[in-house]
């Protein structure tokens, strides 16, 4: 069965909020109520008519076929079974706390992507804004589930106060990778800047390419870890260089040691 | 009794009867198959039978590192005991004592049962809060630091309670060699099968048991019916030219399973012949009424 297809008629005038198009909030709406749907976050009204042609089909698999960054909280609180596709860019806040299911984007994510993720599969073709898988404001912990993919490369404070999950950056990441981590699993094959792992608890950081750390994360020696290979292992369908990178020996450092410390920095060998 | 005969076999119009049990498994990774092995074999020794040690458990088959989660070759154990909770108690018991401490091991389920047993979640604090907790696909695992590493191991692994214990097979021939050359091949047949084992030495038990004694508070006691040297002083079951007795005990995830392991163990004995191997096969029950699961012989004949 064909997916339900939202068809790009023109840029929204103003950011819109998408989160209401979800197959299950869609389920048994007729398409002429669907239409009617104000998704505008102004006083002025807009409405899903307006910015998209629909084609019904099957709610389990929903379609973008045109994106814009000015497309808001897309796959919010996805549920599991269901997927969303979008050719082209999302806005801010993509799949933010979404309980399972599958999001993919062939274009670049704006700030906040898999905010609070719980259990998403999500996928980023292009890049992703600053605050990848971040708590917003005042929410005491990130993405605590499921599995970010970034093809691209990420903005800063990527996996800010990551409780649980695997987040893959393909590409490079801004300043402050993995800042405040309480768990969880960050890879990045690209450039880091900043202060990585800064304040991290218990979370593991795998690094391709190897930088000074600072003083409070500490040598534990080059290791072939069990968890390294099953991770490697699940990764090779969804980041074959990533699975590349964890089928080597890596070197340890436990940190942060300026708090909890009971994380790790991943690097191969030196040379 | 109306005999069959296969092959020159003769097989006895009787049927096995097996009990439920509680049934789980883990997976058993080690860095080459020696250590898996080893680590799967200390685990599921001493685990011949319920009534002494607590569980019955064995080997179920090794798996190549292609196959396993963490691409390292890995041995497939399977234990089995009268409650769930027992069964808890035990593998609980053997992860910490005979895998945990085995170099190299990592332990994953195997099992998709309906209930769940934490073992990760029990060893884990022999990490004494160095532990981590790691979740891929949606399976819990910890990390626990070891002096060779790390020990990875499964949170949870599943139990089932549609496991099956007790399938037999009495293989009866002339003398001790020609009757272990049958039940030999019987145990290789058997242990071809998936979700089966057998739990007693090398598959095969000699001091096959009946109810009661002759002395109280033994609730057990030797079949002395199937004894050969006892042929003419008791009410033997054997017949004039049978010398030798030995008996494979089959435990199964389920009821197929020890079925297509009884099978597949007669078919093996079957095959052999009479002059070179088993003259006679028969099973072991206790009339039918103690034990849900009964396995016919002659519904099983190849």
């Amino acid at each position: 069965m064909k997916p339900f297809t939202l068809k790009l008629r023109q840029e929204p005038p103003q950011r819109v909020d998408l989160s209401v198009l979800t197959p299950d909030r869609l389920a048994g709406l007729s398409p002429a109520q669907i239409e009617k749907i104000d998704i505008g976050v102004t006083k002025f009204s807009t409405k899903v008519g307006d910015i998209f042609e629909i084609s019904p089909g099957d709610l389990k698999n929903l379609r973008y076929e045109g994106g814009s960054s000015r497309f808001d909280l897309i796959g919010a609180k996805l549920l599991p079974e269901f997927s969303i596709h979008v050719d082209g860019d999302v806005g801010a806040q993509l799949g933010r706390l979404a309980y399972g299911g599958r999001i993919t984007v062939t274009g670049s994510a704006g700030a906040y992507a898999a905010s609070g993720n719980l259990g998403a599969e999500i996928e980023i073709s292009g890049d992703a804004g600053d605050f990848l898988a971040a708590p917003l404001a005042g929410e005491l912990s990130g993405m605590a589930g499921g599995r970010v993919i970034i093809r691209g490369s990420v903005g800063s404070r990527a996996g800010d106060r990551l409780r649980r999950g695997v987040i893959v950056i393909e590409g490079s990441a801004a300043e402050d990778l993995g800042s405040r981590v309480i768990a969880g699993t960050i890879v990045v094959l690209g450039a880091t800047q900043g202060r990585v792992g800064y304040l991290n608890k218990r979370g593991t950081l795998i690094l391709a390419q190897c930088k000074d750390l600072g003083p409070t994360y500490l040598d534990c020696g080059a290791h072939h870890l069990t968890y390294i290979g099953l991770l490697g292992r699940s990764l090779e369908s969804a980041s074959a260089n990533a699975a590349r990178l964890l089928s080597r020996k890596l070197r340890r450092y436990g940190g942060d040691t300026s708090v909890y410390g009971k994380g790790e920095i991943l690097t191969p060998l030196r040379g | 009794m109306p005999e069959l005969v296969r092959n020159g076999v003769r097989i006895d119009d009787s049927f096995a009867e097996a009990f439920p049990m509680s049934g789980t498994g883990i997976l058993i990774t080690g860095p080459n198959v020696k250590w898996a092995r080893q680590a799967a074999q200390t685990m599921t020794g001493f685990a011949t039978s319920v009534i002494g040690c607590g569980c019955e458990a064995g080997i179920d088959y090794e798996v190549p590192p292609e196959e396993t989660p963490d691409g390292r070759p890995g041995v497939r154990a399977l234990l089995f005991a009268m409650s769930s909770k027992d069964a808890e108690k035990q593998l609980v018991n053997r992860l910490g004592q005979c895998v945990l401490t085995c170099p190299g091991s990592a332990v994953y389920s195997t099992v998709p049962g309906e209930f769940e047993i934490k073992v990760g979640d029990a060893v884990r604090q022999f990490g004494d809060k160095w532990q981590m907790s790691k979740v891929v696909e949606g399976r819990r695992y910890w990390r626990v630091p070891v002096m060779d590493g790390e020990f990875f191991c499964e949170g949870k692994v599943g139990l089932t309670k549609k496991s099956v214990g007790g399938g037999n097979l009495l293989v009866m021939g002339a003398d001790w060699d020609s009757t272990m050359r049958a039940t030999e091949a019987g145990v290789a047949a058997v242990q071809s099968v998936r979700d089966a084992i057998a739990p007693f030495p090398g598959g095969i038990v000699r001091s096959g048991s009946k109810v009661g004694s002759k002395y109280k508070g033994m609730g057990a006691s030797t079949n002395d019916a199937y004894c050969p040297t006892l042929r003419g002083v008791t009410k033997s079951a054997l017949d004039e030219d049978i010398g030798c007795v030995l008996e494979i005990v089959i435990d199964g995830l389920t009821d197929a399973a020890v079925s297509a392991a009884m099978r597949a163990g007669l078919k093996a004995i079957i095959d052999m012949g009479p002059e070179q191997g088993a003259k006679r096969i028969g099973a072991g029950n206790y009339g039918g009424k103690l034990g849900p699961f009964h396995y016919h012989l002659k519904e099983l004949l190849p």
